[in-house]
Parts: C-alpha cells; sequence; structure tokens
C-alpha cells in the first residue's frame, strides 16, 4: 500500500443518551425519594439542633469544648443569672468509653465470626447466630440493669487487678482509688452491646471471602488458621475495621446502659478505672428532665456537638475502610 | 495402565483406525525409559464418592505410574473432578461429602487414620480450572505462599522462586517485577503462577482440574509445554474436556462416564490406544465427537 491514507479528524465523543420510560421515570422518582429521605430527615435533625443550640454555642463559643463547667443560676422568676455550659469532661468521657468498648469487643467479635463461619458445626452456628442477633435487639435499659447489679461488682475486681499489674501505664493510673461507675465499667457494658454488631458485619465479610483462594490455600497445605490468615483476613479486614466503626457510633450515641453505670462528673478524666466521666448522651438525660429552657438550649447544642463527633467518626470509617480495602480483594 | 513403554511403541506401529487425534497422540515425543520420578506412583482402589445421598462415583480403580500424565476425560458431571478432589482430600471440605475406597501414595492410605491430611495436600498439590493467585500477596510471595502456609523454612528462597517460575514457564515474562502483585498478571500468566507456586512446596503428584479452560490458545500452549516438562519430575493427572489436549499431552487416558447414575470409570489405556483402538463403544463414541 503505497498510498497514504488522508488524515482523518478526531471525532469528538458523541453524546449518549436514552429516553427512560413512563415506569422508568416512575420507579426512579420513588427510589430518589427514599434514597434522599435519610439525608433530608438527617440534614433536618442537625438544623434543629443548630437552631435551638445556637444560642448557647454563640454565648460559649469554644469554651463549649474545652471547659468543664456545667452550672446554671436562675433567678426565682426562671431568668437565667449565670451559666457556664462545658462539654470537656463529656468528650472525653464518651471517647474512652467507645475506645474501651471497641478494644475489647474488636477481639470477641472477630474471633466469634470466625469461630461462626470455620470451625463452629452446622447446628451450634445456628443457634449462635440468632443467639448473637437478639443480643443486637435487647433493650439497651437491660444491658444496663444487668451491668448494674451484676457486671458492675465483678468488673471492680478486674479493674483492681489491672490497675495492680498496669497501674505504672497512665491509661490504667488510679488517683483517686475510686473504682466503682468508671468509664471502664460502662466500656465493659458498651462492648456487651456492640458486641453483635461487630460480630455480624465481620461473619458477613468473612463468609463472602472467595471459596477457590480458600482451596488454594488447603490445597498448598495449610491448615485452617494458616488458610485464614493468608485468605480470609485480608478479604475482610476492610469490613471488619468498618464494624468496629459501626459498632464505636453506636458506642458513643448509647444513652441509657451507660447512665445506669457511669459516674457523671464534670471533670476531664483520662484514667479509664476511675469512677468519674460522663458522656454526652447520658448527660443529655441526666439533666432534661429538670433543664430550664436556656440549658435545654445547652443540651441541644451538646446534642449538635455528638451529632457531629459521630459523623466524623464515620466519614474516618470510610477513609480507613477505602484506604485498606484496595488490597486483599 | 501399568504397561511399559515398550509394548505402547509396539502397538502403535500396528494402528488399525487412524483418525487425527491418535495421530496427535503418537506425534508427541515419547518419554524415554529410565527418566522416572522418585517414589512409586499413586493408586486408587475402589473410589466412590457421594454429595449427601447423590452418589456420584463408582468403584474408580486407576493406577498412576510414577512420572506419567494422565488425562481423564468425559462429559461433563461424570465425576472426574470429584475423583482428583478425593486424591488430594480437597473432597471433603464440601458439606456433606462423602468417600470410600483407598488412595494409595507411596502404598500408604492417605484416608489412614492419624494421617496429617495438610502433609497430603504437600505431597498432592493442585492447580484449579480458575487462576486463583492470592492478590494480597506480590508475584513473588505468591510462589513461596505455600511454603508460609504449611509454615516450611527455605534458606535459599531466591533460587526456589527461579526455579519454580523457570519450571512453570513463567519466569522471563516476570522476572522484572516480582514485587507487582499477582491480579496484574494476564489470566495465562495467573494460572502459570498457580503451577509455580504448587510447584514450589516440591509435590509428588499434580493435579490439574481443567486448567486450561478459562485461557486462550496461547497460554494454554505453553501450559502443554509446562506439563510435558513437569511430568520428568513429578506425577501429573490433568482433567481436560480437550480431547486435542488430552493427546497432546498425556501418555495415558481414563474415559469416565455417568449414564445418569454415578460416574464410572469405562476404559483406561495409553492414549495413542485410546484415541486409535478404544475398547469400548461408548469410548469410541465420545472420542469421536459423535456424543458429549
Amino acid at each position: 500500500m503505497s498510498t497514504i491514507a488522508p488524515e482523518r479528524a478526531v471525532p469528538t465523543p458523541r453524546e449518549l443518551t436514552t429516553e427512560p420510560r413512563f415506569s422508568d421515570k416512575v420507579f426512579r422518582a420513588v427510589v430518589t425519594v427514599g434514597g434522599l429521605s435519610s439525608l433530608i430527615i438527617l440534614g433536618l435533625i442537625a438544623l434543629f439542633l443548630g437552631y435551638r443550640g445556637f444560642e448557647v454555642l454563640r454565648q460559649e463559643g469554644f469554651k463549649f469544648l474545652t471547659s468543664s463547667d456545667w452550672s446554671i443560676s436562675t433567678d426565682d422568676a426562671g431568668n437565667v443569672l449565670e451559666s457556664h455550659f462545658g462539654l470537656a469532661a463529656m468528650l472525653v468521657g464518651t471517647i474512652l468509653c467507645s475506645i474501651v468498648a471497641v478494644a475489647i469487643a474488636l477481639p470477641i467479635s472477630v474471633f466469634s465470626a470466625l469461630f461462626l463461619n470455620f470451625y463452629a458445626p452446622g447446628w451450634l452456628k445456628k443457634i449462635l447466630v440468632t443467639v448473637i442477633d437478639m443480643m443486637a435487639a435487647f433493650p439497651s435499659i437491660l444491658f444496663g440493669i444487668w451491668g448494674f447489679l451484676v457486671l458492675m461488682p465483678s468488673v471492680e475486681y478486674w479493674a483492681k487487678l489491672l490497675h495492680h499489674y498496669f497501674g505504672f501505664l497512665p491509661f490504667f493510673k488510679l488517683e483517686p482509688y475510686v473504682v466503682t461507675r468508671s468509664p471502664f465499667v460502662a466500656g465493659v457494658v458498651l462492648a456487651i452491646m456492640i458486641i453483635p454488631i461487630i460480630t455480624s458485619v465481620s461473619r458477613e465479610i468473612f463468609s463472602q471471602a472467595p471459596l477457590d483462594r480458600i482451596q488454594a490455600a488447603y490445597a498448598l497445605g495449610a491448615t485452617r488458621w494458616a488458610m485464614i490468615k493468608a485468605v480470609v483476613i485480608p478479604h475482610g479486614k476492610s469490613g471488619v475495621i468498618g464494624g468496629a466503626m459501626l459498632g464505636l457510633g453506636r458506642a458513643m450515641g448509647e444513652t441509657v446502659a451507660v447512665y445506669t453505670v457511669l459516674n457523671i462528673v464534670f471533670q476531664v478524666n483520662w484514667q479509664m478505672l476511675l469512677g468519674a466521666g460522663g458522656n454526652v448522651a447520658s448527660l443529655i438525660i441526666l439533666k432534661f428532665g429538670e433543664a430550664s429552657p436556656y440549658e435545654i438550649k445547652a443540651l441541644m447544642a451538646a446534642g449538635l456537638i455528638l451529632f457531629f463527633l459521630t459523623l466524623i467518626v464515620n466519614a474516618l470509617a470510610d477513609v480507613i475502610v477505602r484506604a485498606t480495602g484496595r488490597s486483599g480483594r | 495402565m501399568n504397561d511399559s513403554h515398550e509394548s505402547e511403541k509396539e502397538n502403535m506401529e500396528t494402528t488399525t483406525r487412524p483418525s487425527s487425534l491418535a495421530d496427535v497422540a503418537n506425534a508427541k515425543v515419547q518419554k524415554a525409559p529410565g527418566t522416572r520420578a522418585m517414589g512409586t506412583g499413586l493408586e486408587t482402589r475402589g473410589i466412590h464418592a457421594w454429595f449427601g445421598k447423590n452418589h456420584v462415583l463408582s468403584d474408580i480403580n486407576l493406577d498412576f505410574a510414577a512420572g506419567t500424565v494422565t488425562a481423564l476425560i468425559g462429559p461433563s458431571g461424570c465425576g472426574k473432578s470429584t475423583f482428583i478432589r478425593t486424591i488430594n482430600r480437597m473432597h471433603e471440605f464440601i458439606p456433606g461429602a462423602a468417600m470410600a475406597g483407598e488412595v494409595l501414595l507411596d502404598g500408604r492410605d492417605v484416608y489412614a487414620q492419624g494421617t496429617d491430611v495438610t502433609k497430603i495436600r504437600l505431597q498432592i498439590g493442585m492447580v484449579f480450572q480458575k487462576p486463583n493467585p492470592f492478590p494480597s500477596m506480590t508475584i513473588g510471595e505468591n510462589v513461596l505462599s505455600g511454603l508460609k502456609l504449611s509454615q516450611q523454612k527455605v534458606s535459599n528462597k531466591d533460587e526456589l522462586l527461579e526455579e519454580c517460575l523457570e519450571r512453570a514457564g513463567l519466569w522471563n515474562e516476570v522476572k522484572d517485577r516480582l514485587g507487582a502483585h499477582g491480579g496484574s498478571l494476564s489470566g495465562g500468566q495467573q494460572q502459570r503462577l498457580c503451577i509455580a507456586r504448587a510447584l514450589a512446596v516440591r509435590p509428588q503428584v499434580l493435579l490439574m482440574d481443567e486448567p486450561c479452560s478459562a485461557l486462550d490458545p496461547g497460554s494454554t500452549l505453553r501450559i502443554e509445554e509446562t506439563i510435558r516438562h513437569l511430568s520428568d519430575t513429578m506425577t501429573i493427572i490433568i482433567v481436560t474436556h480437550n480431547m486435542q489436549q488430552a493427546a497432546r499431552v498425556s501418555d495415558y487416558t481414563a474415559f469416565f462416564l455417568s449414564d445418569g447414575g454415578p460416574g464410572q470409570m469405562i476404559e483406561a489405556s495409553p492414549t495413542s490406544e485410546i484415541f486409535s483402538r478404544p475398547r469400548d463403544k461408548r469410548t469410541e463414541n465420545y472420542v469421536t465427537g459423535r456424543f458429549g
């Protein structure tokens, strides 16, 4: 071929369109409404909290996050004379309790998920899955009462033990020596509450581990544990982290159970064994009943902060899941 | 199946019914006597298999001499894959699966009480239908993954890595990117990576379950060459739907068939014979493409 092909102009890509049918349009509208409704509801709640709490937030400014005072004095007519609102102690308490909860719940959940998927005989698996799902639906006040009556006395023993052997670490320090109703106790109760969530998410993701890779591992002489390490955990890592973050979110928002087993003290406390702390949600339930209109605004502002804290944790979870999810799939 | 190669060669000269598959089977280089792998090979005695109440495999007796390639052919659902999965005890992973009979590796039953099943799977390696490298590992890590999984230590990892990739026919293509992820290879390369991975634990027997069914002709050819090379040092059993492939790579061929009931082994002969002078009418119908 000696002729030179005439130079062709490179066309711009065509715009591709489809005209949807009427039924498609209707269905699209329905699912759009469904999909957006949660976003709208969430937005409205944030708006409401912001609107109600705005006055206090403006009054307290950044101190609302950094100070630990919570006091209000009113005259007989109900006019506010002086008020100080600060959430620092409650925020620290929220984070502390939740971290303790996840630290305890995560290994237990992962091991039970692995047990259920790879070790439990069929009949036992069925029973356990039902029990764990039931645990997730269990009312939290019952966890709280059980935690108060049964768990607390025995957890105190473990708290003392931890203090005795690990007291040199700042996290396990105990000064003054008050062990009842500590963030540790609340964390244990929360851990029991979030185990079902993390377990079901982990179980789900582990059960999706690709069979061909599982077989490949076995065919290479892997023991069950070696197979799990090589195939199931790399595959499920990101899902487990996602589950843990879901649990963390639940733990941070938990109200009644924490309220039952935790001393609410307006003083920043990073010692998890010390019987002082609080969390934002239980602060709201503690104060809400007898709050003056102005204090209610402060509580709404606290709710808004909790709302954003949960949002941040979930966003963080998403980032982590994306970052770890790429390998292993 | 244990006929010597001498009689096999005589048989070839008296081919009665020429067919293209027989020609293919004869055309390949016959293995010279004496290039025998270590060990006495593999024998199966009265293998039956069930999935739940479903009897899928009935009374299979086959011997696999060390250093030979045996192809298992037959229509889908006749129990070929189930059969090779009973050999390295992968069958029992399927819920409800059961088996009867004996699989003798060097004379010892792999199903005997007290057998460490992970050791059996190290001696009897397996390559699957779909390439299944570990995506979280690099190419190099994939090849050596068997050692890690079975907690073995080797001193000369780099040599072993090169040797296995070389034998699997992949070394030249990946030697500059051993740190890349296994999933970055093409399908054919991934399958050769899986072969290299199986070789790294030095199995005596290699089971291949339709290793080329997901691959293009070029990759298939590479893997067939690899199989021919590997058979110098190990016993290979390959399930294939491709009769050309069976004719090209195998020394012996066994024909499986299910007549609606459990799968049975109809005939096992030297490959050149089964494609030229099948003893059973059903085998003839199958290899001449009249059904299946």
